[in-house]
């Protein structure tokens, strides 16, 4: 099997990322507490990513989710191949990049983790406990859904961001977003547009895109899933969201809510025309 | 600093699905969200999309009139809101009432520097930092600072070391809304209807951080 494989020849390579891992964590650290600065940590995450020969470790993520998608899994024991993601059933490719979207069967618009959540749900017969949890890995829990992410959004690379945002649910959810997205509150007055409704601004040494503006939103919504290094997890755009949710000091955002899934309209239809090139690797 | 930071926050998240919580009730007394359709809906939406956890409950989603003043004007408020808002937000500002305004700039630089506090994943029994150098240059030593606000650096030396500055720099810490409407600066002394983020005492450190002639951010 290929994917058995590809997931040894990553095996052994994780064995060299981990010692990697350990060292450029220890050199980042060390190279901020003597105030280098962030080109400094810029450069060590180049130099890691060259020391994997340009590989990233969430193709084990990738290859993981493959092998999800493909098993024959849950009280029905069927694999996930008849999902249709958006582009019919069991189109893979390109389907990252026309979500989030209506779809018909649930009634609902649904970004990519939702819509996995429905297929485990109304092919699988999984209940919706058992599907939405887990969306976050740890050392030791290792989270399908992530997998699964990563896999699908893997399988877009190339493809330019299409969110049509025609429907007329789409149309509100895109609207909510948008209230949400300058939505103040909680003890620090924070909004998304606090951190991310100017060009130029960083927080310490951490640059942040402006997501009103097209090419920012693009260039950070395409690299979206993403490895982090800092981690050691492919994070999907849901857990994105999550942790600036926490950074704001807003309460914990469910995992595919509704909230979640209009932001998310938001801010993928901002990045329409955007190449995807995800998961990617980040700090 | 910041990668360890982020070390350190690498946590197992844990999600009960079967711990129901309630929707988040509005409190008509604190709440002044906007009343439009959209604003309506949008604040229906995020009720249902959150949870309390730890300190953060959900009843951080509501909104004093400043945030929902400056939400829907997203940040850039006609004149006459400004006025508002600053208004507002100079009648909630209180100076010490012993009338001293400068603390330890030793102990305010500790403040400066730390970024815990008030998000669901921190200790509420440990006192929140003032987080100062994500957004600002304070001193020549630090060069991990961020850029959403200007440089604090020679802050007392330039601005010179007067009653009326120091009393400026104490209450734009306490309330930084009180003197420029939806500023991007907390309000550490006034935290909308959340409480405070900062003590008095803490604030009066953060101003002799800036305003003693001694402080790194002046030399
Ligand atoms: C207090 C600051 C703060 C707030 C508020 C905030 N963010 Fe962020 N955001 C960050 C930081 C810092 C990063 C970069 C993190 C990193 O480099 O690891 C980031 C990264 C992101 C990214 C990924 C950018 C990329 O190129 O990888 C997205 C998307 C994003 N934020 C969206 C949001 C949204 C939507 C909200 C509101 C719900 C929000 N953020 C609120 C600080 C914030
Ligand atoms: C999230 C960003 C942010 C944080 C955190 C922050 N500030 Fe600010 N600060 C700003 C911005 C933006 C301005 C400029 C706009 C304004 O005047 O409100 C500012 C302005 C100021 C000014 C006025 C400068 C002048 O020349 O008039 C002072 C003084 C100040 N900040 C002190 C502090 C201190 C002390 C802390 C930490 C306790 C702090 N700030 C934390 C964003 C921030």
């Amino acid at each position: 099997m290929q994917n058995a494989m590809l997931s040894q020849r990553l095996l052994a390579g994780v064995i060299a990322v981990f010692a990697i891992t350990t060292a450029s964590v220890a050199a980042m650290a060390q190279s901020s507490l003597t105030n280098q600065g962030g080109d400094q940590t810029a450069k060590e995450i180049e130099r890691y990513r060259q020391a994997l020969g340009d590989g990233n470790p969430a193709e084990l993520w990738e290859a993981r989710g493959e092998d999800l998608w493909k098993q024959k899994r849950g009280p029905k024991n069927v694999s996930l191949e008849q999902c249709d993601l958006g582009l019919g059933a069991g189109m893979v490719k390109g389907a990252y990049t026309v979500l989030p979207k209506h779809f018909e069967d649930s009634g609902k618009v649904e970004d990519l983790e939702s819509r996995l959540v429905t297929c485990m749900v109304m092919l699988q017969g999984f209940s919706y406990i058992e599907a939405k949890k887990n969306p976050f890995g740890g050392p030791d829990n290792k989270s399908s859904m992530e997998a699964l992410v990563a896999y699908i959004a893997g399988a877009s690379r190339g493809l330019k961001m299409n969110v049509s945002g025609k429907q007329p649910d789409e149309k509100r959810y895109y609207e909510l977003g948008k209230k949400m997205f300058f939505h103040r509150g909680g003890t620090h007055d924070f909004s998304c547009s606090t951190c991310h409704g100017a060009s130029g601004q960083r927080i310490r040494l951490q640059d942040l895109p402006n997501l009103l503006k097209q090419d920012q939103a693009q260039r950070a919504y395409t690299t979206w899933p993403a490895y982090r290094v800092s981690q050691g997890e492919t994070r999907s755009f849901q857990w994105r969201l999550y942790d600036c949710f926490r950074q704001q000091r807003f309460p914990e955002l469910e995992f595919t809510s509704e909230a979640s899934i209009a932001l998310t309209m938001f801010l993928a239809k901002n990045a329409n025309g955007g190449v995807m090139n995800a998961p990617a690797i980040k700090r | 600093m910041n990668l360890i930071k982020a070390l350190g926050v690498i946590i197992v998240f844990s999600f009960s699905d079967a711990a129901f919580s309630a929707p988040a009730k509005m409190d008509p007394k604190n709440d002044f969200a906007a009343k439009d359709a959209t604003s309506i809906a949008a604040q229906e939406m995020m009720r249902n999309s959150f949870k309390t956890r730890g300190q953060a409950s959900v009843d951080r989603l509501n909104q004093d009139e400043t945030q929902a003043l400056c939400s829907q004007y997203q940040d850039n408020p006609p004149k006459s809101v400004r006025a508002k808002i600053e208004a507002i937000n100079q009648k909630l500002l209180k100076y010490p009432a012993d009338g001293k305004l400068l603390g330890d700039w030793k102990e305010g630089e500790k403040i400066a520097q730390s970024g815990i506090g008030k998000q669901f994943t921190d200790n509420p029994d440990n006192p929140s930092g003032g987080n100062c150098y994500a957004c600002h240059q304070l001193t020549k030593t630090e060069l991990s600072y961020g850029n959403l606000g200007p440089t604090l650096y020679n802050f007392g030396k330039v601005r010179g070391y007067s009653e009326a500055i120091t009393k400026y720099a104490y209450g734009k810490i306490a309330n930084s809304q009180a003197f420029s409407a939806c500023s991007n600066m907390p309000r550490f002394g006034n935290a909308g209807t959340h409480g405070v983020i900062l003590t008095e005492k803490e604030i009066k450190h953060l101003t002799a951080l800036l305003m003693d002639p001694a402080s790194p951010v002046n030399n």
